[in-house]
């Protein structure tokens, strides 16, 4: 066992798929020498060299269309966008080329691409560094959505993702980058699907529904509520696009109480697309209404109100309050 | 302010060109051609078939049976001589105009067909005929061409990549991103500039406000401007540039100074922005009439030669009317192939759902 931080386990991850295949390319800007911004790709260039780890110019749609080409030729590119609000200069090469072009070409094409992107706030940043988008991107079909929340399961999604003949958009919790776990990187019994769901706390009374980083609030809201005698099962999404929904529904029918979680804007969130789907499937087994905790209808406020707009431990309690009131 | 990009009969100085528009064989310092009189023959039978093949597709769509075609009237030069330039190891990246460069490639016409007609977005398996599909979004596939390039050099190939634009693109950030990337990497690339002079109603001057090849020597790599009505010479400058890449000499831009002398699309309407007399003046700079001036001049070829090349059109256009009115119908349920090349299980689920509810009407 070794304990890594959730970016040491990424960049462990990335440094063990490009032993494993000489096709994978890591891609971004500073991503060389540097290390990233966040470090997560530290080491790398030094290790497999300038050809394989490519610093880019600044430029966002540049990175994933050249991606695309690289991969069309025979490469499995790992593009990093910096932060979360810089992705969308290259929403247009995602959405039109990268989820696209396999379907255009009756399936001649595959694009192995991952986009890596560090989503969400907590740390302090200026505008544009702390921001949720991954619901533009499960509305688009052809990508493929996930979210890690934690190192172990960073270790194995990224190699997943770079392993997956679809294009994979990767959201990694900035804000849990620092925390550590045991990892056995060793083990070969690590091959949970890159689309499940897992229940990462057993729980009666209410689900939880989160991916990246409000995971761990939840986990945290539901030990706190245990004190008062409610069992919260915490569910961790991982795959948003596709939603492993037998999972989700399997956990809405035990406990009939369902409140979503996730740090981007609550209206036409990705929290709207699960009480939808719970709602169509679960209706006679809920005892309340689907409840969402999650970011106001605002822009990414300065980071000194941050602590207000991110879903927090009794933000997350308080809605469970709430399906109790039903 | 004086623009230097006139779309007017004058040819700008800095044009390269080797056969003029009555059909006179030129010389170039930098640019010569050796052609056989079987090369010239051949470069003016495929001319003729792309012309005629885009004549095809123009009626088909006024007859409702395509939904809408980008014709390359008047820019078959251009096409067939940066097309036939190419070797088989090089990957062309097309706009959606490109039907001689996809004719080049051997890509059957009638796949090209498929697209405007609403049967698929693109048919033809780009790796077989190292010809990508088209691209609708205007400038994309620029830096899909340079990440290709940017594979040849991992791959140690010797070989290019050539990608297409129009004079409207350049003014596209992924243009000007795809010119850094290439600079930056020196990518084994030709980016292939046909200024037709108009970007649907927008004129050049809404574009630029120098010659578009300029804009090369501010990205680091060089660009020439070629009579994009002439085949020899953009055949010679491709030539050229490809080789340049291919020899690890990096990227050339090339514009091919030509002219649209259709619509935009079909949906288009070119009287409500230009003036008859342009097209007069165009009109006598004929790509196919040139070389049909240059092989009477010099009796490579006789009148016999033009009627089999007409008649072979003739039975092209038949052919392809044919075949286009007979292309099936896609299957419902193939709206959802291939959107995910693993499983997906939405995916599967609606196909499921949607397949049920098709059976309900035929019980």
């Amino acid at each position: 066992m070794t304990v890594l931080s959730l970016s040491k386990a990424l960049n462990e991850g990335m440094r063990k798929a490009m032993e494993d295949d000489p096709k994978v390319l890591i891609m971004g800007e500073d991503v060389g020498k540097l290390g990233g911004v966040f470090r997560v790709t530290d080491g790398l260039q030094k290790d497999f060299g300038e050809d394989r780890v490519i610093d880019t110019p600044l430029a966002e749609s540049g990175i994933i269309g050249t991606a695309i080409g690289l991969a069309l030729r025979g490469y499995r590119p790992v593009c990093e966008i910096q932060f979360d609000g810089f992705v969308f200069p290259a929403a247009d090469q995602i959405i039109t080329q990268l989820a696209k072009m396999p379907m255009r070409s009756l399936g001649a094409i595959k694009l192995p691409v991952v986009v890596r992107i560090p989503c969400g706030g907590g740390i302090g940043a200026v505008e544009h560094h702390s921001e949720s988008p991954e619901a533009y991107f499960t509305h688009t079909a052809g990508l493929r959505v996930v979210a890690c929340s934690n190192p172990a399961d960073a270790y194995t999604m990224i190699q997943q993702a770079i392993r997956s003949d679809d294009p994979v958009l990767f959201f990694e919790p900035k804000r849990r980058y620092w925390e550590k776990a045991e990892i056995d990187t060793t083990s070969t019994d690590w091959w949970t699907p890159l689309h499940a769901a897992k229940v990462v706390r057993p729980g009666a009374h209410v689900t939880l529904l989160a991916y990246g980083p409000m995971v761990k609030t939840c986990l945290e809201a539901a030990a706190a509520a245990e004190d008062d005698g409610r069992s919260l099962e915490v569910v961790d999404l991982r795959s948003l696009n596709p939603l492993d929904e037998p999972v989700v529904m399997d956990s809405v029918r035990r406990t009939g109480r369902v409140v979503v979680v996730h740090e981007a804007p609550v209206n036409s969130g990705f929290g709207a697309e699960l009480a939808a789907r719970i709602t169509e499937q679960c209706f006679y087994h809920l005892e309340a209404p689907v409840l969402r905790v999650g970011g106001f209808s605002t822009p990414y406020p300065p980071s000194k109100l941050e602590e207000h707009y991110l879903p927090d431990l009794d933000r997350v309690l308080d809605a469970v309050d709430r399906t109790f009131g039903y | 302010m004086t623009v230097d990009a006139s779309r007017g009969a004058e040819a700008p100085p800095e044009l390269v060109q080797l056969l003029t528009p009555e059909g006179e064989r030129v010389e170039h310092p930098d640019y010569d051609i050796d052609l056989t009189p079987e090369d010239v023959r051949s470069l003016y039978r495929d001319l003729v078939l792309v012309r005629r093949i885009d004549l095809e597709a123009v009626a088909l769509q006024r007859q409702g049976e395509l939904g809408i075609w980008a014709s390359l009237l008047g820019q078959e030069a251009a096409q067939i001589g940066s097309g036939r330039a190419l070797t088989d190891v090089d990957m062309a990246f097309p706009t959606y105009r490109e039907h001689g460069v996809a004719w080049c490639r051997d890509v059957d016409p009638v796949k090209l067909l498929g697209l405007f007609r609403g049967v698929n977005h693109g048919g033809w398996d780009p790796k077989e005929h190292n010809f990508h599909l088209y691209t609708i979004v205007i400038g994309s596939q620029t830096l899909h061409a340079v990440g290709y390039a940017m594979g040849i050099q991992r791959d140690d190939a010797t070989a290019a990549t050539i990608v297409y634009f129009g004079d409207g693109a350049t003014s596209q950030g992924d243009v000007n991103e795809s010119f850094i990337w290439a600079s930056v990497f020196n990518a084994p690339i030709v980016f292939f500039c046909q200024n037709n002079q108009w970007a649907i109603s927008e004129p050049l001057e809404k574009q630029t406000r120098i010659p578009l090849y300029r804009r090369a020597s501010g990205f680091g790599f060089p660009g020439i401007r070629v009579d994009g009505n002439d085949v020899f010479a953009c055949l010679a400058v491709t030539r050229k540039a490809l080789e340049a890449a291919r020899t690890g000499q990096g990227p050339t831009l090339i514009e091919a100074f030509t002219y649209r002398m259709g619509a935009h699309t079909t949906t288009d309407d070119p009287t409500r922005y230009r003036v008859a007399s342009e097209l007069e003046a165009w009109k006598l700079k004929d790509p196919i009439e040139r070389v049909k001036a240059y092989l009477f001049r010099n009796e490579l070829a006789d009148q016999a030669f033009f009627d089999s090349i007409e008649a072979e059109a003739d039975q092209l256009g038949a052919d392809l009317r044919r075949r286009c009115l007979a292309m099936p119908d896609p299957e419902p349920l193939d709206i959802f192939d291939h959107v995910y090349s693993e499983p997906h299980a939405l995916i599967d689920r609606e196909r499921a759902q949607f397949a049920a509810y098709l059976e309900g009407f035929e019980r």
